[in-house]
């Protein structure tokens, strides 16, 4: 009966062509992604402390710089040469420079030890599990403990007094944008990487890119030729976003920083899910 | 029509990594019910080949059907029929023990009602309920491998692949193990193992295939490859160690089927041991240590190959 039951479970495997049902998911990742989602929830109980932990660094520096040196700079020159409160001014750029660290945070270094040391992605690619799933698995996570950061540090940017516009609530699937960008390129990333060593790679990009892609100062201070480089970092797209919807200076500009996020994401989703199936599916 | 009780047909099946040829065009078949070994040294090509099965490495030449199905083009399909114990333990540090097996449980789509039943049944079969809410690493060497059969379990497989079940597990801790997987085997599990202790081989397969430098040497049952590539009884000598190189070749003029010297022992492969002791000695030779034995495995490798099993 059982055996039965087994034959008639397998036939549509069958009726439909194989190189079909072997596409369908290699590519995009499936079900199996919220399998991986669930495991990470799991262990995160037994560390929500890290958790926690994730939410104070942009407070910090919020309050520091934004508070502190807002106080002693006064106001600034903002998006479209209008004038805005300092703090106002960092604030966004703080919450995509979070968005940016806390994904790549979760895709590199977590990621690395998940591969390399726990065995984890080969534990569960024994099972119906596909290599796509693992890295839609991951990069959903990265995006999901994200989400929980921005929705907080939105909650002190309001109290604060800091979001001057109703298109502030794009804010938050704008930080996923951001989280989903940095996740899937640092997850590509990751699977190149040979050593703890190599992490110093990962740091020179994300360390440069918080301090410079105007986090706390206007673009315009630049000479015209470091203004292209800083337009092209992803972090800039980030920031250029959150700062334009949370003090409400909004155009059909910034469907340019939207789009080269998503294709930032996506590009290293593909690379990512491709590069795990040749390192591990040897 | 392929037989329903094959449910993996290998045929010159092939794997190579770059210039290197780790499994060279082995065929075998695995019937319902049986259990089935690959004995051989180290780097025979026996875990590439449990990874082929396994469908997390592609075959690089040959023909592999598990459960009448293609492992490149049905990889998920068939791993959800599988049970894969690694050779390395690949358990979720950050997890305790029941939810080690309840996501395990999850990467196969079970709902967790399912899961959380089986659960119980195989921590019970694995004598692991005591240590149910535990971390796992404080658990033993033992314990883990245990815990990492039970996951194994956790989709009632129709197939389950051990790779070096006991490797780096003490004497006692491996009768354990030996144990749980003997009693799996008479509840009808299917099993393929691959292992480098004969003694293993011995206990746990119906029948096995000796496998060396990627090639299948000689196949069946562990009294039949005996039977086949030995004798019953080995004469085992002893000398001291600065007469051991002349004692060989005086050795050599008792009567056997075949003689071995082995860097600290001499073995002398023959119907009658005692009788041959009584004429080695009939030689004026006086061992150190002898002793009396049944052939093994061991013995069948050393024939075979040339060498012995733990020398790799």
């Amino acid at each position: 009966m059982s055996e039965l039951s087994e034959h008639l479970r397998a036939l549509p495997l069958r009726i439909l062509p194989p190189q079909l049902l072997a596409a369908r998911g290699r590519l995009l990742g499936g079900r199996g992604s919220g399998y991986l989602i669930e495991r990470h929830a799991r262990a995160y109980r037994h560390a929500w402390l890290i958790l926690v932990s994730g939410f104070f660094e942009p407070l910090f520096y919020l309050l520091s710089i934004g508070i502190g040196i807002g106080v002693l700079v006064g106001k600034v020159t903002g998006p479209g040469g209008h004038l805005v409160g300092f703090t106002s001014f960092v604030a966004p750029a703080l919450l995509a420079t979070s968005s940016m660290n806390g994904a790549v945070f979760d895709s590199t270094l977590n990621v690395f030890f998940r591969l390399k040391y726990a065995k984890l992605y080969d534990a569960a690619l024994a099972t119906p599990m596909r290599s796509g799933d693992v890295a839609l698995g991951e990069i959903g996570w990265a995006l999901i403990r994200g989400g929980l950061y921005a929705v907080a540090f939105m909650v002190v940017m309001l109290a604060m007094g800091l979001v001057h516009s109703a298109w502030a609530v794009f804010a938050i699937p704008t930080a996923l944008l951001i989280g989903f960008a940095f996740a899937g390129a640092g997850m590509a990333a990751t699977t190149f990487i040979r050593s703890w060593l190599d992490f110093e790679f990962v740091t020179l990009a994300t360390l440069p890119m918080f301090l410079f892609s105007t986090t706390f100062y206007p673009l315009s201070v630049y000479p015209r030729p470091i203004q292209y480089v800083v337009d092209c970092t992803p972090l800039y797209q980030g920031i250029a976003l959150l700062r334009g919807l949370t003090l409400g200076y909004v155009g059909p500009g910034l469907l340019w920083h939207v789009l080269y996020l998503a294709i930032m994401g996506m590009a290293g989703l593909a690379i990512a899910g491709r590069r795990i199936s040749r390192l591990l599916l040897r | 029509m392929p037989d329903a009780d094959i449910l993996i047909a290998a045929r010159g099946l092939t794997k190579r990594f770059g210039d290197f040829t780790a499994v060279d065009g082995i065929d075998f078949e695995l019937r319902r019910g049986e259990a089935f070994g690959f004995l051989g040294p180290n780097g025979a090509g026996k875990s590439s080949t449990m990874r082929m099965i396994g469908c997390v490495s592609p075959p690089s030449g040959g023909e592999l059907s598990i459960l009448g199905l293609n492992p490149v083009l049905d990889g998920p399909a068939i791993r959800a029929r599988l049970g894969v114990c690694p050779q390395d333990d690949t358990l979720d540090v950050e997890l305790t023990v029941r939810e080690n097996l309840l996501i395990y449980g999850r990467y196969f789509g079970l709902p967790r009602r399912v899961i959380a039943e089986r659960t119980a049944r195989l921590l019970d079969f694995v004598q692991l309920t005591e240590r149910a809410d535990d971390q796992v690493d404080p658990l033993s060497g033992g314990m883990k491998r245990r815990l990492t059969i039970a996951r194994s379990l956790i989709n009632e497989p129709e197939i389950l692949i051990l790779d070096e079940p006991t490797t780096g597990l003490d004497p006692q801790a491996r009768h354990v193990v030996w144990d749980r997987l003997f009693r799996l085997k008479q509840q009808g599990v299917t099993l393929i193992l691959t292992t480098h202790y004969m003694d293993e081989a011995e206990q746990l397969c119906d029948r096995l295939v000796v496998m060396d430098r990627g090639k299948i040497a000689a196949e069946g049952s562990p009294r039949q490859l005996i039977e086949a590539y030995s004798t019953p009884e080995v004469l085992e000598l002893r000398f001291h160690v600065s007469d051991h190189e002349q004692a060989a070749e005086k050795v050599a003029n008792a009567p056997s089927e075949r003689m071995e010297v082995l860097a600290d022992r001499i073995l002398l492969y023959v119907i009658d041991g005692d009788a041959a002791l009584a004429a080695v000695r009939a030689l004026g030779l006086e061992p150190l240590t002898s002793l009396v034995r049944r052939s093994t495995l061991e013995d069948v490798f050393l024939r075979l190959t040339g060498r012995r099993l733990e020398d790799g």
